[in-house]
């Protein structure tokens, strides 16, 4: 090894090499312009440090899986795949969450509402699964936006039971499932003429105003259109369908917005709007969690 | 052997041939094992290649630098499987051409973002990301739902694509142009249309806005149609089924 420090000292100061005077180095012997190129060896710590890495690469390539061969790869003897770590991973968490996920999987929703302990957890798995997948249209405390309902308050399209959330969850409206509801509003526009929707604009409005309003002609007319046209799925005096998602009319919650271009509009060309199916998206597990948590939120019946 | 190395140094003709040697050893560590790829995409029910609209909603997503923001691959990490789904797998991007994984989550990954919203919900954040989603920096892509697809070369595409060796047949090629425009007509003969790429395919009009093929109809459809294909009620992972085999 020429890069001893004795080497340097030794009586190898012969005349083939060229030792730098100031700092008695040995030069490459190339020189620019009287500058020369001192010769130093790598030093002697970096050079174990280069040698350990290729040790342990080929310890890596015997433990892990690593090269390619013709019918596939070298598998290691540690048998490691990132599917049997994911695996482990998932193990652990159920390990975790052990007792109460038993406890959860076993009950049915009355059980699981009776045991506080078991109804936080369901609750609490909800909430998250909530704000990762609901919060996008139903904001993130599920208080709706135009279009896509408000959860915390008890005025309900379809069921608020706790069941009948975790079927719609499950099947979506108008979501492309085969059980998704389906029902839907006809457009108005074609059949009937605009004043006519006008007036049934009017007794609409006025009847989220209940007893205050003016039966005013207008008001007296829509009435009458509203018996013809509406009350098969809106219900006498607009107290709505859950069966069929016909939106309750007496009250002052609008999906939609609940002033004349709105409901003129709605009349007009209908309105259909889309929950997705969850049914192999999410869990059955986080299926019933997140109708826990959104029949937790207020309105649950 | 300083020394010996002086005598490579010195010597360009000895030098140029192990500067070879040593290039090609490296060359051939990494470029041997693409030969083999296909041994390492697992074979999975039901990816079929994307239907004209989708394609042009793919070139969009890549025209407007979305892999910059969005990855397009689940990790088979527990923490990314509860929040995205089931973690990719190679045979759901093999008709990607190039592919659009991207290394980069400013925003969400979109491996699996199909049936996750509905069209409008797409087409309002699309509009105004901060509609639907107040802490959102995403920018606004308003202008899709103004501007009409370009579809003169659709059918060159799809060619092309078949060339590369995405499973398109000359059906597809010659009757691409129509089917770029059926996707989002419902109500026109759409039948030869499903016998080609399935019945599984969503055709409707996705921007609201049924008398323009806009671009906003594109994007919408292949957002729709991302992480869609495998059924994983019944897909059973090979690495499960050499596990039971080795038992």
């Amino acid at each position: 090894m020429s890069n001893k420090p004795s080497d340097k000292n030794s009586a190898k100061n012969s005349a083939d090499k060229d030792i730098d005077e100031p700092t008695g180095v040995e030069t490459t012997g190339h020189e620019w312009d009287g500058i020369k190129e001192l010769n130093n060896p790598t030093p002697r710590w970096w050079l174990i440090v280069w040698m350990i890495t290729i040790v342990w690469a080929i310890g890596y390539w015997v433990v892990y899986p690593a090269w390619p061969t013709i019918n596939g790869h070298t598998k290691g003897i540690a048998g490691w795949t990132q599917y049997g770590k994911l695996e482990a991973e998932k193990a652990q968490i159920d390990a975790r969450q052990g007792e109460w996920l038993t406890q959860f999987r076993q009950s049915d929703f009355a059980t699981i509402s009776a045991n506080p302990e078991v109804y936080e957890f369901a609750r609490a798995g909800g909430e998250v699964a909530f704000k990762e997948n609901c919060a996008a249209c139903h904001g993130a405390g599920g208080e709706g936006k135009v279009g896509y309902p408000n959860l915390n308050d008890d005025d309900w399209l379809y069921s608020g039971t706790v069941e009948g959330i975790h079927h719609t969850l499950k099947v979506g409206i108008r979501s492309g499932h085969p059980e998704a509801h389906i029902t839907q509003m006809p457009a108005y526009g074609p059949m009937l003429k605009v004043e006519e929707i006008d007036d049934l604009a009017t007794y609409v409005i006025d009847l989220a105003k209940g007893d205050k309003a003016v039966q005013t002609p207008a008001h007296i007319r829509g009435e009458a259109l509203f018996a013809a046209n509406c009350v098969t799925c809106h219900g006498e005096g607009g107290v709505g369908d859950r069966n069929l998602g016909a939106p309750r009319l007496n009250d002052a919650i609008w999906l939609y917005g609940g002033d004349r271009e709105a409901v003129v509009q709605t009349i007009t060309h209908s309105r259909a709007g889309v929950m997705p199916t969850w049914e192999n998206r999410l869990s059955e597990d986080t299926l019933r969690q997140l109708a826990i948590y959104v029949h937790g939120l207020g309105g649950g019946e | 052997m300083l020394e010996k190395h002086k005598k490579i140094e010195r010597n360009s003709m000895l030098l140029l041939v192990l500067t070879v040697v040593a290039v090609s050893i490296g060359g051939l560590v990494e470029i041997l094992p693409l030969f083999r790829m296909q041994m390492t995409i697992e074979k999975v029910e039901g990816v079929r290649p994307y239907t004209p609209l989708e394609l042009a909603g793919m070139e969009i997503y890549k025209r407007e630098g979305c892999t910059t923001c969005h990855s397009q691959q689940i990790r088979p990490l527990r923490d990314e499987l509860q929040r995205y789904g089931h973690y990719s797998l190679a045979a759901e991007s093999m008709y990607d051409r190039p592919f659009v994984w991207g290394s980069k989550r400013t925003g969400p990954d979109l491996a699996r973002v199909g049936g996750k919203y509905s069209d409008e919900w797409h087409v309002a954040h699309l509009k105004d990301p901060r509609a639907v989603v107040p802490e959102s920096i995403m920018p606004s892509y308003a202008f899709l739902a103004n501007t009409l697809v370009r579809d003169s070369k659709i059918t060159q595409k799809v060619k092309a694509l078949q060339a590369l060796g995405v499973p398109y047949t000359d059906e597809m090629v010659s009757e691409a142009k129509r089917d770029l425009q059926l996707q989002t007509l419902p109500n026109e003969d759409i039948a030869g249309f499903q016998a080609r790429y399935g019945d599984k395919v969503a055709i409707r009009d996705f921007d609201g806005n049924p008398n323009r093929l806009t671009e906003m109809d594109a994007l919408v459809a292949y957002l729709q149609k991302l992480g869609t294909d495998v059924d994983f009620t019944t897909y059973n992972p090979d690495y499960r089924i050499q596990k039971a085999g080795a038992k």
